[in-house]
């Protein structure tokens, strides 16, 4: 009886959707606990929160699990996108954080005025530059979503041309310039809000209204659906087009409010440096979340998941002494792992070695 | 074994989950003929020819082959292709990319002596065959730059070249025009000269009589028979495929309600969509079950789609309930109160991945629009009342709807259009694959629709079928509608107007 | 008229891609020619500078266009030569000598690419996301192996150092400096690798049994496999080539630069591509030659080179411009890919 208990208990666990994002979270987790109580710290810093009083932000929230929320907002924002992305289209958007530097460029320059390269004052109102990212992520993503879904380019070479251009733009727009905007109220984004970081609570928000929208709109249902059987939709009556172009606008705009975060945390606009290589966190996110790269049905909560993962796994890294410069080699192998677990020739192996194995078994 | 045969196969069976796809087959060719084999869908025709080529595994049975000792078993097309079977499919497994000499050649080409591809030699050999076979090409152009029947053509060759005996010759003129077809024959026949044995599946009946020597039949997986082509006259064809004997025809008496007095719900003028269907005209009044008769590939599944949008009609007006309307998609159609069931469940039918509750309210919520979603108390009312309605066998209405049979899935996709409550609805062969109790449970349905005044235009391959739900009848061929019946609707009738010709 | 004529001699759009390509290319130099012809810009060395400074990227790209004539992507590549570079910078420090290094850097090249290309044929993983973990792995193992820069010297090693420096000059085509010196043009080593690299991997496509099945692979790869081939092992090649000759043009790089760094050939692997797609060959597979390819180095290089030139338009503007380009032939292939299926 408990052995059949235990059976469904398992069975139940292997199909949560959840699993592999979890494991590896708690994976990372152990790692750190392993890592703090091996160097003689307290085995349990890794979930320390404290209150930290310190001279520009007054009285915020310090420990190294606020960090890594802290610093996997902009991952987070982008997996938002990501998912729908991945899901409508089967395919990934590349060029996510070239166009995060691109708004983050367009916003600081129409925020300090063309060829300034560093101000206190703003030259437009606040809401105008941030208006101006938003509007530009986007166009940015309008003009992905028309390649993929009208022009039925494949999505990762569509996606290509702004991967390349984005960022080059974007200098363009700054002069060739990194454009310092050392204003508070710009600043905000990327500082506190009270005790608790502004990239947590822009993060939260994002996260809250997609998670509304999926839930008291069709949306998600439609975009799975197109994504699941493109030709079956059309027949029941989903426009698959306008729904991959939805997927990958708003796409862009998550981008824009992740260069917008991105931007604010440095009060500035470095052209070269901001959202490098988030793509790749990105799509790894999504991957990590037990999402299907083929496309079909997803699972936000697992990009998001996923996300945090990722961050903690680089800030994990960090701690290991690992630079941030070294640590891609390790989401390189992760990224490997996932891969080749999940593809199919390696699960029919597995299953036909698991079968021999039976067979065996059997016969002794 | 008779002396010019080359190939016999002799009680093959084979199941696939839950069908018997093969039952007890029998198939016999002679050095030299050109053999059809016939049979509507899901007889078997396909099911058959993967077993000789070693795509599917067959349970019992024994297929000979001339000059080798003891029974055959292929476990794929290379073996097939050692043993002299070679198969040229609808569409053609060529490199369009590559020029017509490589494609004869690649996987062995000759080689130079610096191990360099020989192109002289192989351009020339290349050139002897074809000009041999009569096929008028340069072999040095790329595939891509010729018609779809010299690309045929090619494959044909190709396989000849690799010294075949027997050539499986799977619909290769589907998508043909005459002349191409004339053309393909005449290589046939050229083959045939040469002692080649060749089965040729095809749909079309004209095309069977202008080259084929022998007819095998299936049907639902069983062996109806073999005939020499001068024995079986089209209509005896036809009530083979269908499986009617001519003799034993039982009227089917039906009321016959006037319709005409009732108001028009369809009126289609010219419709057509370019390479699958010509124009036609075509009116449906309220309340009305109107069948297409016709064999797989006459049209009739293109005539429903060009209706419904899911082919966008490039000529001609539709009207619906005496409103000029414009469908561009299927969205279109919907919404001027239309739904369609297609015939192919798996590719446009089922959202496999999604669950049987969100695979029924799919089409209304479409219909609702994204934005007025319905709630989930709605939805697992509505997804509750149909499961129970029309009885959608399922562990639950969250189950994904991939893991339901053919049949619960098709009642899953009705399911989704009743939802919607549609005037007019097409069904393309909702009772495909799926089991005798199902079958009359969906014929019953469509009577009972139409009795609530929503008009059905009804697809099938069983004429039965239809003649028991159906006031009247369109009839399909050659991608034209070429009548309509309706006071003297009988097997008979719908049976010689399908064959069509001198029957 | 023979009946043979029938063939639809209808225009190729392939050739005609690779002649937009080449008519692009004359059309930028001379452009350039006319506009900076006072700063030196006809003179036959600038030409040859645009050879010298891509002779990486020529290899680079010959392997690309045969991963994209399978149908896939190598995006790993410029990650793959800041490695190499590195390797080369470290191990010559360490007083390796510039053979054994190279040898050493061909065999990585070809172990790194017959992993990825593993992947994609055996386990059909998309080859974007294979290459992107390639990607971050090389950029990652370089930083491992040092995150400073590095830099080649002649002390070090002499052997390479003299390679580097060593000038092939041209009996043609020189100008008389503004101090009336004759100035002969030349070339570097690099360059005469990149071309053997060149003119082989056209033989190689045109002329070999492999060649000939990477078309196939690429056109149709289900076609390919029921004529008989060995689609996988097809694919694993291709992934294989890209990578080792990702290697040599590593080296040509590293003998441009003569350091390692973490930084180095940053987003190269988009130069690559942008340079195949340009030159003709389609990002689905199948068509495509490196001629073409070649002729898409030589326009994004008259492109840098014009902007540097001019010395006053933003450094962002080859980047944009090459993008621009990107897209429009991308646009234009997608256009014809429509037309031939209506054709059908």
């Amino acid at each position: 009886m408990s052995s059949i208990n235990s059976k469904s208990f398992w069975r139940r666990i292997k199909s949560w959707p959840l699993l592999l994002p979890v494991v590896a979270l708690l994976l990372v987790m152990a790692v750190n606990i392993i890592h703090d109580a091996a160097t003689g710290a307290n085995p349990l810093s890794f979930f320390l929160v404290s209150l930290k009083d310190t001279t520009t932000n007054g009285t915020i929230l310090y420990g190294r699990i606020i960090d890594i929320i802290n610093r996997g907002s902009e991952v987070a924002i982008l997996a938002i996108g990501m998912t729908l992305v991945v899901s409508a289209s089967a395919g990934t958007d590349i060029s996510v954080g070239s166009v995060m530097s691109l708004c983050a460029s367009f916003m600081c320059m129409m925020l300090a005025g063309y060829g300034v390269s560093s101000t206190t004052t703003l030259a437009v109102p606040l809401v105008i530059g941030l208006l101006a990212a938003v509007v530009m992520g986007l166009v940015c993503g309008a003009f992905n979503g028309t390649l993929v879904a009208h022009l039925s380019i494949q999505p990762m070479v569509a996606t290509l041309i702004l991967y390349s251009a984005a960022r080059a733009i974007g200098l363009l727009l700054c002069n060739d310039l990194i454009v310092y905007v050392r204003n508070p109220s710009f600043a905000f984004f990327g500082a506190f809000a009270g005790p608790i970081p502004t990239p947590i609570i822009i993060t939260v928000i994002c996260i809250v209204i997609v998670s509304l929208v999926l839930k008291k709109t069709a949306l998600g249902m439609y975009i799975q659906s197109v994504g699941i059987n493109a030709k079956a939709s059309r027949i029941a009556g989903l426009n698959s087009k306008l729904l991959i172009f939805l997927a990958y606008t708003l796409c862009g705009l998550f981008a824009a409010i992740a260069g917008i975060v991105a931007s604010s945390r440095i009060t500035s606009a470095d052209s070269n440096n901001i959202g490098l290589y988030l793509e790749m966190d990105a799509i790894l996110s999504v991957a990590l979340g037990g999402n299907s790269l083929g496309g079909g049905k997803f699972n936000l909560a697992g990009s998001i998941i996923g996300a945090y993962t990722i961050q903690a796994i680089t800030t994990t890294l960090y701690a290991l002494g690992v630079s941030s410069i070294q640590a891609p080699v390790f989401k390189a192998i992760i990224v490997i792992l996932i891969v080749v677990i999940e593809a199919p020739p390696f699960k029919a192996f597995v299953n036909r070695m698991s079968a021999a194995k039976a067979a065996k078994g059997v016969k002794a | 074994m008779e002396d010019n045969v080359v190939l016999t196969a002799r009680g093959i069976s084979m199941t696939f989950p839950g069908v018997k796809a093969l039952d007890n087959v029998d198939l016999t060719l002679r050095k030299g003929e050109i053999h059809a084999l016939m049979g509507e869908n899901g007889a078997g025709k396909s099911t058959l020819i993967k077993c000789l080529t070693g795509i599917n595994d067959f349970e019992a049975g024994e297929i000979h082959i001339e000059g080798i000792d003891g029974p055959v078993r292929n476990h794929s097309t290379r073996d097939a292709q050692n043993v002299g079977i070679s198969t040229v499919y609808q569409e053609v497994n060529l490199c369009p990319n590559l020029s017509v000499a490589e494609n004869l050649f690649i996987g062995r080409e000759p080689l130079t002596v610096l191990h360099t591809v020989d192109r002289k030699s192989y351009n020339k050999r290349s050139q002897k065959i074809m000009d041999e076979l009569g096929i008028s090409v340069d072999v040095t152009q790329n595939l891509e730059n010729y018609s779809l029947a010299i690309q045929q053509m090619v494959a044909i060759a190709r396989a000849v070249d690799m010294e075949c005996k027997v050539l499986i010759l799977d619909e290769p003129t589907s998508s043909l025009d005459d002349e191409e077809v004339e053309k393909l024959f005449t290589l046939m026949r050229g083959l045939r000269e040469k002692g080649v044995s060749i089965l040729f599946v095809t749909h079309f009946l004209e095309q069977v009589y202008a080259v084929c020597d022998r007819i095998t039949v299936l049907r639902n997986g069983k062996y109806v028979g073999e005939y020499p082509i001068a024995d079986l006259p089209r209509m005896k064809l036809v009530a083979a495929m269908m499986g009617k004997d001519l003799d034993d025809l039982a009227e089917i008496k039906k009321e016959q309600k006037d319709y005409s007095k009732e108001p028009m719900e369809i009126s289609a003028k010219g419709l057509s969509h370019a390479g699958t269907i010509k124009p036609f005209n075509l009116d449906i009044h309220k309340g009305e079950v109107v069948g297409i008769g016709g064999l797989l590939g006459s049209g009739r599944s293109e005539l429903a789609r060009c209706i419904y949008g899911a082919d966008k009609a490039q000529t001609g007006s539709l009207e619906v309930a005496g409103e000029q309307v414009k469908i561009n998609q299927p969205i279109d159609a919907m919404n001027k109160g239309m739904g369609m069931l297609p015939d192919d469940r798996k590719a446009e039918g089922i959202i496999a991945d999604l669950s049987v509750r969100e695979n029924i309210i799919l089409a209304l919520q479409a219909k609702r629009g994204m934005l007025r979603q319905l709630t989930r108390a709605q939805q697992e009312e509505i997804a509750d009342r149909y499961i129970d309605l029309i009885q959608i066998k399922t562990a639950s209405k969250e189950t994904l709807v991939k893991q339901l049979s053919g049949g619960n899935q098709q009642k899953v996709i009705l399911a989704r259009w009743l939802a919607t409550d549609p005037d007019f609805l097409i069904l393309d062969e909702p009772t495909r694959g799926i089991d005798i109790g199902t079958k009359s449970e969906i014929q019953k349905l469509i009577v009972k629709l139409a009795g609530e005044g929503k008009s059905v235009l009804f697809i099938s391959s069983e004429i039965e079928e239809m003649l028991r739900t159906c006031s009247r009848m369109v009839i399909m061929r050659d991608g034209q509608k070429v009548g309509e019946l309706d006071h003297e609707l009988s097997q008979e009738n719908v049976m010689k107007a399908i064959a069509g010709g001198e029957a | 008229m023979s009946e043979k004529a029938k063939a639809k001699k209808s225009f190729n759009s392939n050739t005609l891609l690779l002649f937009i390509t080449i008519a692009l290319f004359i059309v930028l130099y001379a452009g350039g020619c006319i506009a900076y012809g006072a700063k030196g810009f006809t003179h036959l060395q600038t030409f040859l500078n645009i050879l010298i400074t891509n002779a990486g990227l020529i290899c680079v790209t010959c392997g690309m266009t045969c991963v994209m004539l399978t149908g896939g992507i190598d995006i790993s590549v410029g990650a793959l030569i800041a490695m190499d570079c590195m390797l080369l910078a470290v191990g010559m420090s360490k007083g390796i000598g510039a053979v054994p290094m190279v040898l050493i850097i061909l065999l990585i090249g070809a172990v790194f690419g017959i992993f990825q290309g593993f992947l994609v044929g055996y386990l059909e993983i998309q080859p974007f996301i294979v290459s992107m973990a390639g990607m971050f792995f090389c950029r990652g193992m370089t930083a491992v192996i040092c995150t400073d820069q590095v830099s080649i010297k002649q002390d070090t090693n002499p052997l390479f150092y003299a390679w580097a420096n060593a000038k092939i000059v041209i009996p043609f085509g020189g100008y008389l400096n503004n101090k009336g010196k004759y100035m002969a043009p030349y070339v570097r080593p690099g360059v005469v690798v990149a071309l053997v690299v060149l003119i082989l991997t056209f033989i190689m496509l045109r002329y070999t049994k492999f060649g000939r099945s990477l078309y196939a692979v690429g056109g149709s790869a289900q076609s390919a496999a029921m004529m008989g081939l060995n689609v996988k092992r097809i694919k694993m090649g291709a992934y294989m080539l890209s990578s080792f000759l990702c290697s040599i043009g590593g080296i040509c790089y590293c003998l441009n630069t003569m350091a390692g760094s973490v930084s180095q050939a940053l987003g190269l692997e988009m130069d690559a591509i942008s340079s195949a797609v340009i030159g003709g060959t389609l990002l689905t597979g199948g068509v495509g030659n490196v001629i073409g390819s070649f002729f898409g180095v030589l326009i994004n290089g008259t492109i840098s080179s014009i902007v540097k030139t001019n010395g006053k338009l933003a450094s962002s503007w080859p980047n944009i411009l090459t993008a621009a380009l990107l897209f429009v032939f991308i646009v234009i292939q997608s256009i014809f890919a429509a037309l031939r299926k209506r054709n059908k």
